[in-house]
């Protein structure tokens, strides 16, 4: 496009003196990943195309449905049954198409998301559920990527900027407001306990305005802060927060993660050696030896309580611990426990068992 | 000593409303305590504690018309 239509194009956000065609450099330089083309991410692509970001990545593998368009303003009733990052693009395309978009059709998980995230400068959450938020929260840390993360309920959003640098230093993150996710059926998502339909369009603008301000280098991005915005009311709450126990992720860690566990099936307790060499790392576990006592070999390469399977269930009630994680020679008596551990906790607790037992795990070191 | 509480998000439907007034309590912890007997859902449901728009991790005192906002996560998007 000519130098002229470029400058009518941004001319009303360039003769801002705050932002001018230092701005507009800036950020026809960026690289943008949103993840999530729903409620909040068709205003964030929206704006994020208009204001002239360079590059936009969208990740969805999700298809446009009616019950979509109350709130997902980039699609209309021709695009019901397609995928949601190719449709948004060709909408996207006529807005500007001087920016580069690139549509990943495809469920951000674990395995993929550093391939993917590596080659932006800022993410952006608008996912809708909790195992995709902690995944992207851990792999912006891996990545040292700074997350404009936003999430809507009912009446209510937040917004906030996790893993910004600042002075050397990064801000807090998702863990540091919610250590652990929620298990399966705790909280009610959109699809349950309803939204809105306005409300992701003003907490998907206010993450589109943190972006712009993150290129740009103008105010103060919503680092350690958390806003919270009630659509009834109007009122605009904002809570400081500080990094305590967000730590530095390693990559294969992070790979060995699991996700969903505590979003998809409670049942299914069964954990690889490398899952429960990942958990180790983790704080607030708790791991039973279900073995009888004088059973062979002793273990003491990490903490745990020894409570063998014939006391069970009288001394489980009392267990501290957000995850329970059991072991014994092989994996079934384990299992057992496992199983009585949930008949006790229910979704309160994660639990798991060690599959294969002690001995394969010893095996494996 | 009375500690204004606001709640965020589908915890009030366990409250039954956006605001409370709790008295008689000097920490977070015996706030807690005493939400927990007055609400059991409480127990088993994960959200932050924020005292006077500062999120807290650990135990912390409570003065007078102190301002505790309660929020659980949501993922809505």
């Amino acid at each position: 496009m000519e130098q002229h239509q470029a400058y009518e194009r941004y001319q009303r956000q360039i003769i801002l003196k705050e932002f001018g065609y230092e701005g507009q450099y800036k950020l026809s330089r960026s690289k943008v990943l949103v993840v999530g083309a729903g409620g909040l991410g068709c205003p964030v692509l929206q704006y994020l195309a208009a204001a002239g970001v360079g590059t936009i990545g969208i990740v969805d593998d999700d298809l446009v449905s009616l019950s979509n368009l109350h709130r997902q303003v980039l699609y209309n009733m021709d695009d019901i049954g397609k995928p949601k990052s190719l449709t948004a693009i060709n909408t996207l395309q006529q807005l500007n198409p001087q920016v580069q978009f690139i549509p990943y059709n495809t469920r951000l998980n674990n395995q993929n998301a550093l391939g993917i995230l590596k080659s932006y400068d800022i993410v952006v959450d608008g996912t809708d559920n909790f195992s995709s938020r902690y995944m992207i929260n851990d792999a912006c840390i891996v990545l040292n990527k700074v997350l404009v993360y936003g999430a809507v309920s009912r009446f209510e959003g937040q917004v906030s900027v996790f893993n910004h640098e600042e002075n050397g230093k990064r801000s807090a993150g998702y863990r540091d407001l919610f250590p652990d996710a929620p298990n399966e059926g705790e909280i009610m998502n959109c699809a349950e306990g309803g939204v809105l339909g306005v409300l992701p369009g003003i907490v998907g603008s206010m993450q589109a305005n943190e972006v712009i301000k993150l290129v740009t280098g103008i105010g103060q991005p919503l680092a350690n802060r958390l806003l919270i915005y009630n659509a009834l009311t109007n009122q605009v709450y904002e809570l400081g927060f500080s990094s305590t126990t967000q730590k530095v992720l390693s990559e294969e860690a992070f790979l060995n993660r699991m996700y969903d566990a505590g979003c998809t099936s409670v049942q299914n307790f069964e954990i690889t050696n490398d899952e429960f060499n990942a958990l180790l790392e983790e704080e607030n576990i708790t791991i039973i030896d279900v073995r009888e006592k004088g059973e062979v070999p002793l273990i003491n390469g990490f903490d745990h309580l020894q409570i063998p399977l014939s006391q069970w269930p009288q001394k489980i009630s009392s267990l501290e611990g957000h995850t329970i994680i059991t072991f014994c020679q092989t994996g079934q008596r384990s299992l057992k426990a496992a199983s009585l551990l949930f008949d006790t906790f229910g979704t309160a607790k994660k639990v798991h068992s060690l599959k294969g037992g002690i001995t394969r795990w010893l095996n494996h070191q | 000593m009375k500690v204004n509480i606001i709640i965020f998000g589908q915890m009030v439907d366990v409250t039954g409303s956006s605001t409370l007034l709790i008295e008689n309590v000097s920490t977070t912890d015996e706030l807690v305590e005493k939400l927990h007997l007055q609400f059991p859902a409480m127990a088993t449901a994960k959200y932050a504690i924020a005292v006077d728009k500062k999120m807290i991790r650990e135990n912390t005192s409570i003065t007078n018309n102190s301002m505790v906002a309660l929020l659980p996560p949501f993922s809505g998007g």
